[in-house]
């Protein structure tokens, strides 16, 4: 069971159990909704930006413990940052889980934690679906910004 | 712990397993425990030393040479043709249609019997306990016959409400298609009831027996059904094959459903001239291998009878029924009367694909998901329930492992 404690560390039980900035957000600058259709987790994530700086952001959804516990750590690590600094957290994260490497720094932080998801390469898109959640409404405010 | 489940039922399930070789190995440092049957079978030995040995001996393409090679392939290939006409009692051999599967068959139906018929307004009846592959074909041909899909609801039990599925069979309903077995719940439903109802006025119906055939004696003739579907993966054959029983009448006035070579008699620039069923609807050169070892499995399934075989996964379920429920926490998803493979649960606060992962490292092999029937899933308001499939080589202290892996589970997530 020492495999199982790798995937299933308690920090990831932790935010599964207490999701954290889990809440529908009025005056979002913009949202994106995810959805992995072969196991039907969802997760719908809004960002207030202001000045290419993620003032806010929050989420809603449903799904499984790896699924949850990504969202809710993707909040809390990429507020504050701007929009080019969560799109670099996301590179490195999927390098992370998805690349042949171990060179992956510091800066993942406490996302270091899903590290263990590697070696199950089916739950892969669990720990991810979120932050290609977040990369499609930071496209969508770039998109705005383009139109403007 | 008792291991042999089937002695009441007067199978040797020890000497059974030794036929299929995949079942011996480990996963994850455990005996593997193999759960999933209602998503594919393990194959017995001599299903596999049968496709081995066309490859070996007798490979040939069919209906077409004048050379021993290809006589012998295409005797063997029509003997499965036969086999499947006998194991489904049906009455003509040319009843019986190769398809890739049972969604294959669903769509040549949809195609060939019913597009032609399916006028504005008509209506096509299907019900809430549908796998996708008998819903989304019918959509697809309302959508483009502008007709409407009238859907049968479910009970809370995950039976199919009979009063209302006989209301809703109008003048305009030119098909019923309905499951026989549900791949996620297990129900059986009474499909002898329902086409009764159907023909009482005069609708034609088509059964999807995908999860039926490896669990039950089907026979189309004594159904009366029109057309009856399975595949054969799910019935310890190989994968890409499966058949469509039609009634003869019917296939008869169907017109193709892909054209090509082997489906005519005689092409020219002006004008095709289609072969008679059920070449007509088998275009290209078939599954060869596929068709015989499908005819092998089902030998299989005739040698160990398939009245032992019910009793046997009877038994099983019985058994894993009232194990599952000793777990703190878990919730059984549907209570049909009749039940036959599968039993879908869940876990208070614990995600179906969490289960099934720390289930996988305990050699347990469940699926977890929405089992490709998502109307099910809306009807408990779920979006993922844990499914335990079985088969005629499974043995009580599986459930066991299951129950113990359960438990784990329990301890992971505190």
């Amino acid at each position: 069971m020492s495999d199982l404690k790798d995937l299933y560390q308690e920090v990831i039980l932790d935010h599964n159990r207490n999701p954290r900035n889990c809440y529908i957000m009025d005056g979002a600058s913009c949202t994106a909704d995810g959805h992995n259709p072969l196991c039907g987790d969802i997760v719908k994530v809004y960002l207030r930006i202001e000045n290419g700086i993620i003032e806010e952001i929050s989420f809603q959804g449903q799904g499984c413990a790896i699924c949850t516990a990504s969202t809710s750590l993707m909040t809390e690590s990429v507020q504050g940052k701007s929009v080019e600094e969560a799109q670099g957290l996301f590179d490195e994260f999927h390098q992370m889980l998805t690349g042949v490497a171990e060179e992956q720094g510091v800066v993942l932080g406490k996302l270091q934690v899903f590290e263990g998801v590697r070696e199950y390469p089916v739950r892969v898109k669990c720990a991810t679906l979120a932050w290609h959640t977040l990369n499609a409404a930071m496209e969508e405010k770039k998109k705005d910004i383009t139109t403007e | 712990m008792n291991i042999s489940a089937g002695a009441a039922t007067g199978l040797d399930i020890e000497k059974i397993r030794t036929d299929f070789p995949a079942l011996h190995q480990e996963v994850h440092g455990r005996p593997l425990v193999y759960l999933d049957n209602a998503a594919t079978t393990q194959k017995p030995r001599a299903v596999i030393d049968a496709v081995r040995s066309f490859y070996e001996h007798d490979c040939s393409n069919v209906h077409r040479g004048v050379h021993a090679l290809s006589q012998r392939a295409t005797v063997a290939f029509e003997s499965s043709r036969t086999a499947i006409k006998t194991f489904l009692g049906a009455r003509d051999s040319r009843e019986i249609v190769f398809t890739r599967s049972t969604t294959e068959a669903v769509n040549l139906v949809a195609h060939s019997f019913v597009r032609p018929r399916l006028n504005p307004g008509d209506e096509v009846l299907i019900t809430e306990m549908e796998h996708h592959s008998n819903i989304v074909p019918w959509q697809l041909l309302c959508d483009e016959k502008d007709a409407t899909l009238r859907v049968v609801p479910m009970n809370d039990d995950g039976e199919l409400i009979l009063e209302q599925l006989e209301e809703m069979i109008s003048e305009r309903t030119r098909i019923v298609s309905v499951v026989h077995v549900s791949n996620a719940l297990g129900t059986v439903n009474p499909v002898e009831e329902i086409i009764r109802l159907a023909h009482d006025k005069g609708v034609p119906v088509l059964i999807d027996g995908a999860q039926a055939v490896p669990h039950m004696k089907v026979d189309v003739s004594a159904l009366d059904c029109d057309f009856y579907a399975f595949s054969s993966h799910k019935a310890y054959g190989p994968t890409g094959i499966g058949a469509l029983y039609g009634k003869r009448q019917h296939l008869l006035e169907m017109t193709p459903y892909q054209s090509g070579g082997d489906m005519i008699l005689s092409v020219t620039f002006d004008r095709t001239t289609f072969n008679e069923p059920p070449h007509r609807f088998e275009a290209g050169t078939p599954n060869i291998e596929g068709a015989i070892g499908l005819a092998k499995a089902l030998q299989y399934i005739e040698m160990i009878g398939i009245d032992a075989v019910q009793a046997h996964e009877h038994s099983l379920l019985a058994h894993a029924k009232e194990a599952i429920l000793e777990v703190p926490g878990v919730r059984l998803i549907g209570a049909p009367q009749h039940r036959a493979g599968a039993l879908s649960f869940v876990m208070e606060g614990i995600h179906p694909h969490d289960i099934g992962t720390i289930l996988d490292q305990e050699g347990v092999a469940v699926r977890a998901g929405h089992h490709c029937a998502q109307p099910i899933m809306l009807h408990y308001h779920l979006s993922a329930t844990v499914r335990a499939s079985f088969g005629l080589y499974n043995r009580v202290d599986e459930i066991d492992a299951l129950i113990k892996g359960l438990h784990s589970v329990r301890e992971v997530f505190g």
